[in-house]
């Protein structure tokens, strides 16, 4: 199979094509921009046949046309960030209501002001009431599969509900990494053209979509999109196991497990600070700590039971968030610590709050936060729930 | 008046739609308005005279319901179903031969 | 008296198929929720009477979300997307271009008619962006804003196209005076500004001259957009009966001047360059929202509608 080395952003782009996306239609924010122009010189190059690029005048009218590209049956593709993911929000919830399978690459990037280009993952966590289904990437290879997979899940006949594959701005997005992509025919194998669940172009039978929902019938619909949450579940454990058959990467769980097996204290957190989480899990293991990792893959739905199962057999959880809910706490953290309320699993769990507009976040850093939770686990109560790490004044 | 190819047979609509729940909101019987006869808005209803009318169809056009077709010998019916009394027909008549009364029920 | 379903097969005689101006069939069903002499529902069944079932509509939230129904009923024998408030004008090129990526063809005799609905208040306030864009990225959709001057379907406030002197909830009258004191925004103006393929202005009592213009996008590619004044009693406060008269008055007295722009040309329809327009008086003293207006109101009025047209007379002489 061959192999490219390409940015997380070259990833999305390149999946994007083998995808066959039939419409995409964007508008430039730093750090996007590198996956709208790779798909703009493939037309130009002549690569890809029935790609329609339509270069919009906003955010909010990229998802507009997007949602008017999936409702006529196309395969649709966009691209944000940070404040676009902002300004198209009103649209984001249409989608998820008029159930059409559109895939978004989100590049984590921090909110203004002030103005930050760089990682922080509240842009994202800040959409999780819309309907979308939110996958996080740890490295580019993840943003391709990602990608590919979110197509196939997006436009299952159960779910029809729209996905968002969200990478870091810089750290995924602009740095080069071998990323393994599938032939074309396999790919078309695994990724058959989409049957819609409704079109536009149906002229003998026309259908009106979106109407108004009086109380008597609106509450019925917006159960029909919480329903079709709880099948995707079931749909992205087939479809991650399937990819694995077919390509060689298993992503049946939507909790990836690093070594949690005897693992005392386990770090969850998401998206490419894993990655960092993963090589200080080793060091620490070498030095005679039973640590562990939980990389949540699959931010919504959100994998209540797997991360039950993880619970019950740990100590401590350290919850490391690159976002923040102003007024309550780490957004993965306040999931998670509700998730197992009201369950028998009990783990200490803290919330460490780190790496918040792209600061980075080391091996170093880790090793400390180890430290710590080992002194409240011994003590067998926290010093306080929610640490912003390291500030600095 | 010609009719559209899809006519909405209204008894379906009440049924269909009371058991089914569409994704997205989706409505797939065009033309269920016909289940709402707006006839019962009316104050005025439109009074035709045959005799004064010299079938130019202005009243056909310019309905916005609509609720006027054309009959076999091309003369304007009135749907007195659907028609909620607006008297555009009256005041565009050329001949007056369509006199709006209020309605005795 | 013959039973509706037997209509339907009826052949229209000779005399009468030459007399019928419009086509005899119909898309636009009744029972629909319009106020009685609703113009905006009259304009909507003339423009599905105009595409047959081959048009696909995307209407945002505006009077015609109602009028095209609530869940689950539809007036329109079309396929309909409703859409948010500001994007009609993205949504209608989202649809145009996944029809061409699936290779359907698009506009012409055979081709599918993409059409944007929105009203006056989606278009040249919240929605002017998306229209800017749609027009100026050359999509082969249309885009038809239909003017009652206000936002009507949250109850009758005004918006840029209001004119001036006119009655809304937001800008009422009152004892000391009326608050809107700007004119009218020229929509058709900034439209024609983008160099379309095809602008214009129509109106709903002249059904003719605006079926022409509905086939003339049908024809002509790229953008097309056609302001469609449609008179709304409710809002303007006017009798029921007199919807179609007072969009007649509005073209007579040059208020709402019928033109069309094509190929850098001006071509003015209605009323005639050669004839003085109506007094302006004619329209107004018809409608309540009016009530609050002076007589040197009226006057200042009066003078920038024969300003507007003085304009529109000497850019079609000059871009005749």
């Amino acid at each position: 199979m061959p192999k490219k080395v390409v940015s997380g952003n070259y990833a999305a782009a390149y999946a994007a094509k083998h995808a066959r996306v039939e419409v995409v239609a964007a508008y430039p924010i730093t750090p996007q921009t590198s996956i709208i122009e790779k798909i703009a010189e493939f037309i130009a190059n002549g690569e890809v046949e029935n790609l329609q690029y339509v270069p919009v005048e906003s955010e909010h009218s990229a998802m507009a046309a997007c949602i008017g590209a999936s409702a006529t049956g196309a395969r649709a593709f966009t691209a944000t960030s940070a404040q676009g993911l902002a300004l198209m929000h009103e649209m984001l919830h249409w989608a998820a209501g008029a159930r059409l399978p559109i895939v978004m690459v989100d590049v984590n990037r921090a909110m203004a002001p002030p103005w930050s280009v760089w990682d922080d993952q509240t842009d994202s966590l800040a959409q999780r009431d819309t309907g979308w289904m939110q996958f996080y990437a740890e490295n580019n290879q993840e943003v391709y599969d990602g990608v590919l997979m979110a197509f196939k899940i997006a436009e299952h006949e159960k779910v029809n509900l729209p996905v968002m594959v969200v990478e870091s701005a810089f750290i995924l997005s602009h740095t080069y990494d071998v990323v393994d992509m599938p032939e074309q025919e396999e790919i078309d194998e695994f990724l058959p053209p989409r049957k819609p669940l409704y079109t536009l172009t149906d002229f003998e039978n026309p259908f009106s979509v979106g109407a108004l929902g009086t109380p008597a019938d609106y509450y019925e619909f917006r159960y029909k999109i919480a329903e079709a949450m709880e099948e995707a579940k079931k749909v992205i454990k087939e479809v991650g196991r399937e990819y694995g058959e077919r390509f060689g990467r298993d992503y049946s769980q939507m909790i990836e497990l690093y070594r949690t097996d005897d693992a005392e204290i386990v770090f969850m957190g998401m998206g490419s600070l894993m990655g960092t989480v993963k090589e200080a899990v080793d060091m620490l293991r070498s030095e005679g700590y039973k640590v562990g990792a939980a990389k949540v893959r699959w931010f919504r739905p959100f994998p209540k039971e797997e991360l039950y199962e993880l619970a019950k057999n740990v100590e401590g959880i350290a919850v490391l968030d690159r976002n923040f809910s102003f007024g309550q706490e780490g957004i993965l953290f306040n999931e998670a610590k509700g998730a197992l309320y009201n369950t028998d699993a009990k783990p200490i769990m803290k919330n460490y709050i780190v790496g918040l507009g792209g600061r980075d976040l080391t091996v170093n850093d880790i090793k400390a936060i180890t430290k710590n939770m080992k002194e409240i686990i011994e003590k067998g109560k926290l010093d306080r729930e929610i640490e912003w790490y390291h500030l600095k004044r | 008046m010609a009719e559209s190819p899809f006519k909405a047979d209204i008894e379906r609509v009440q049924k269909e739609y009371s058991e089914k729940m569409t994704p997205g909101a989706i409505v797939y019987i065009p033309g269920s308005s016909v289940v709402n006869k707006t006839g019962s808005w009316r104050v005025f209803m439109p009074k035709f005279n045959k005799d004064k009318c010299v079938r130019c169809f202005l009243c056909y056009t310019l309905c916005p319901e609509p609720a006027i077709y054309l009959d076999e010998e091309s003369y304007p019916v009135f749907d007195y179903d659907y028609c909620k009394g607006c008297g555009i027909c009256a005041n565009e008549c050329p001949t007056k031969a369509i006199e709006m009364v209020r309605e005795s029920k | 008296m013959v039973p509706l379903e037997e209509v339907t097969k009826m052949e229209l005689p000779a005399d009468v198929k030459k007399r019928l101006t419009l086509p005899f069939e119909e898309h636009f069903y009744a029972g629909h929720t319009a106020c009685q002499g609703c113009g905006a529902a009259l304009g909507l069944r003339y423009v599905l009477k105009a595409y047959g079932g081959k048009a696909i509509f995307a209407i945002p939230a505006c009077c015609s979300t109602i009028i095209a129904g609530p869940w689950p009923y539809s007036a329109l024998n079309a396929p309909l997307f409703h859409t948010a408030f500001e994007t009609t004008g993205a949504v209608i090129s989202g649809i145009e271009a996944a029809l061409k990526a699936k290779g359907y063809k698009v506009k012409g005799e055979d081709g599918i008619m993409v059409v944007g609905w929105a009203g006056d208040g989606g278009t040249a306030d919240i929605g002017l962006q998306a229209l800017s864009g749609f027009l100026e990225r050359g999509h082969d959709a249309l885009y038809i804003m239909y003017d009652n001057e206000a936002y009507m379907n949250t109850g009758i406030q005004r918006s840029s196209s209001t004119p001036y002197g006119a009655w809304t909830t937001n800008t009422p009258g009152g004892k000391k005076h009326f608050l809107e004191q700007k004119p009218k925004k020229k929509v058709i103006d900034i439209v024609i500004a983008h160099k379309p393929a095809y602008a214009a202005t129509a109106s709903v009592a002249y059904p003719e001259d605006f079926m022409r213009k509905l086939k003339k996008a049908q024809t002509i590619k790229g953008p097309a957009f056609i302001q469609l004044f449609t008179p709304c009693p409710t809002g303007w406060r006017s009798p029921t009966d007199k919807s179609i008269e007072l969009a007649r008055l509005a073209v007579q007295t040059a208020y709402f001047p019928l033109f069309e722009y094509e190929n850098g040309k001006y071509k003015i329809n209605m009323p005639s360059p050669n004839k003085e327009p109506k007094p302006l008086e004619e329209y107004l003293k018809l409608q309540g929202r009016f009530k609050y207006m002076t007589k040197e109101d009226v006057e200042i009025l009066q003078e920038w509608v024969l300003k507007e047209w003085e304009e529109l007379k000497k850019k079609a002489e000059l871009f005749g």
